[in-house]
């Protein structure tokens, strides 16, 4: 995993609530095998839309995603993740994340920011205004900054070193492996196993 | 101390637990399906790891798979299944495919064989895998990244969620159903309400349901937000189990249903969250908008809007408001799906189908959950109520509920459906779904509007 200690960049305001999985990526595209190239099925209905944020050429090139409340509810799947990474994207702020989407984010080095919902406000009329506006994410204060502008957020020790070191939990969890056959000795034998 | 179920559930998976450190939790079942998997198989391979315990992991076809007869046309999707063969093979893992008498949809097959069981972890790179809470097992979703974790190590590293009770009052009135429960309970707390939170569904309406009734509450947990959601089992799950190809025998029963009774929620324990739901006061239910929290009594009226993101919805939805919901015509009834797909789901709209007629030019789709759910709902004779009646006996899969397989709605089309997820597109580009019980879908699909069966 890439390391993620702070990044700067231009930010798409996404003023919509409850973004679910399946606009983020629709299933169509999840039958692909591979975590490459999700990009381009990115938030793909609302990609036919010219009002739609992201046809805005002045968001071209944005880093960060500064969305409504609720966002990634829904599915699983972490192709989400991926495709918001391909596309470009560093960090996503919002009010709000589904747990399952804040996970898969964190784990794979996109940084998902939770911010009161009128700081999210504050950061998307920026961007709104002068689209060219750089928001730094700063993993290490963690703290988001703008022009005019500075809000902290709160992430957990353990999480900021995992993303700031770029670990992989798997790697990780295996120095623990002798733990885990200890806990394995002390199952009961009826336990179900599937045959 | 007085703890939760989640509580103690939790603590008895514990490897390792350090101040600082997320928990590392065992992993007692890992289920893997065809779509969320194949990125995790390669991460094994890439790193020369291996998968820990194939004997707890149990894999399917499902989210893919056509459900009319016949290889599977699509390139990629036949790609995706044929990746999981291989995986399967190469790593060790049981592989129930397609054709093969075992196979389903993921949370269909796992209570089916009895490996779903109280007190138990259960994981799954699909979200709706808090199904399997019903047997008061702590079970959620993961990412592919989680999936090749739990592979690789069996166990995942986990912040402990907090804890929430929906308390659901009095009995359910006659004619309401648990999909009809849970939406009045999404309707009530919204998409965001069991955010961080593993949610058990306590009171008297609860222990009146079947297993099949309570894994359609904990399927649409996830809906609610929540992590998971649980049932504390009781002799309703006992009496499920019993007898199951993977459940314990003999002396091994006993000592299990006395281990599984442990898990009950302390009487002095408190949650971090209470929600109150008056059962009696629900009836049937239908959504109207783009997210599951967006639902009213089927007897009601398409609401005003309450703020820019109901706007959005009527207008994707093509609704207007003050409409009766029961004025609001469809073309196509999907039956099926992991929150509706079991065979208690089938005899109940085939009893409202039964000497009655699909309307004309609507189209009825009925997917059993698996192929067992299928035979079953033949040899009672459900397949024939259904195709007399109009409606297409498929072959068992995710189909419709997520349109990776032909079955889809096309754009403008309008669905009655007994899934879990009313997104925009989610069963098909610009396809517009109202979420429903499968006695209401079988009366909408009779009246070609949406209908509950009382007004038939």
């Amino acid at each position: 995993m890439e390391k993620f200690t702070t990044h700067t960049g231009r930010a798409v305001p996404l003023r919509r609530n409850n973004v679910d999985t399946d606009q983020i990526i629709p299933a169509e595209y999840l039958k692909r095998v591979s975590r490459a190239g999700f990009g381009d099925g990115l938030f793909r209905a609302w990609r036919d839309d010219p009002d739609f944020v992201l046809n805005d050429s002045r968001y071209d090139g944005a880093t960060v995603l500064v969305a409504g409340r609720d966002f990634g509810t829904g599915s699983s799947r972490e192709h989400a993740v991926w495709a918001l990474q391909d596309h470009g994207f560093r960090a996503v702020i919002s009010a709000r994340f589904a747990d399952i989407f804040r996970g898969n984010a964190l784990n794979g080095g996109l940084l998902a920011v939770e911010l009161a919902e009128d700081a999210v406000a504050a950061f998307q009329d920026l961007s709104t205004t002068d689209p060219a506006t750089e928001i730094t994410v700063d993993l290490v204060e963690r703290e988001v900054r703008a022009p005019g502008l500075t809000v902290a957020f709160q992430l957990d020790d353990y999480t900021r070193w995992r993303l700031m070191e770029g670990l992989d939990d798997i790697g990780l969890t295996l120095t623990n492996a002798d733990d885990i056959t200890a806990y394995e000795s002390g199952r009961a034998a009826w336990m179900p196993v599937v045959r | 101390m007085s703890r939760t179920m989640a509580e103690k559930v939790w603590d008895a998976h514990l490897v390792r637990s350090t101040e600082g450190e997320p928990d590392l939790l065992y992993i007692d079942l890992h289920l893997v399906h065809e779509v969320t998997s194949p990125q995790a198989f390669d991460g094994l391979r890439a790193n020369g790891r291996t998968v820990r315990r194939p004997e707890l992991t149990i894999a399917t076809e499902d989210h893919n798979v056509p459900t009319t007869a016949g290889p599977i046309t699509d390139i990629v999707s036949r790609t995706q299944v044929e990746a999981l063969r291989h995986n399967c093979e190469e790593f060790g893992v049981r592989l129930y495919p397609m054709g093969d008498a075992g196979q389903g949809i993921v949370h269909v097959i796992g209570p089916q064989l009895g490996l779903t069981q109280p007190g138990m972890t259960v994981v799954c790179g699909d979200s709706h895998t808090s199904t399997h809470g019903a047997f008061g097992a702590l079970a959620f979703g993961i990412g592919t990244s989680q999936v090749e974790h739990v592979l690789a190590t069996q166990s995942l590293p986990m912040r402990r969620p907090k804890t929430m009770a929906v308390e659901v009052e009095g009995a359910l009135p006659p004619g309401v159903t648990a999909k009809d429960l849970v939406l009045g309970i999404i309707t009530q707390i919204g998409t965001g309400g069991g955010q961080g939170h593993i949610i058990e569904y306590r009171g008297e309406a609860i222990r009146g349901l079947s297993m099949e009734g309570r894994m359609t509450v904990c399927n649409m947990s996830i809906e609610a937000g929540a992590r998971a959601g649980m049932i504390a089992p009781d002799d309703t799950t006992f009496d499920y189990l019993r007898g199951r190809d993977r459940a314990p025998e003999d002396a091994d029963w006993d000592a299990a249903v006395e281990h599984w009774k442990s898990f009950a929620t302390d009487e002095d324990a408190t949650f971090d969250k209470v929600v109150h739901i008056d059962a009696s006061a629900l009836s049937p239910w239908v959504t109207w908008g783009t997210n599951p929290g967006q639902g009213a009594p089927l007897s009601g009226r398409v609401p005003q809007p309450a703020d820019s993101s109901d706007e959005r919805a009527l207008a994707y939805m093509d609704l207007v408001p003050g409409t009766p919901l029961t004025d609001v015509a469809v073309d196509t009834v999907f039956i099926g799906s992991c929150t509706n797909g079991r065979l208690e789901d089938l005899r109940a709209a085939a009893e409202v189908l039964k000497g009655r007629r699909v309307a004309d030019g609507v189209r009825m789709l009925v997917v059993p959950g698996s192929v067992d759910v299928k035979e079953r709902a033949e040899s009672e004779g459900l397949q024939d109520i259904f195709t007399a009646a109009g409606a297409e006996w498929r072959g068992a899969g995710c189909s419709m509920c997520l349109a990776m397989n032909p079955d889809k709605l096309s754009p403008g089309q309008r669905s009655a459906s007994t899934s879990n997820r009313n997104f925009e597109g989610r069963q098909g580009p610009g396809g517009r779904t109202h979420l429903v019980s499968p006695s209401v879908a079988a009366a909408t699909a009779v009246a070609g509007r949406l209908t509950a069966p009382a007004d038939l």
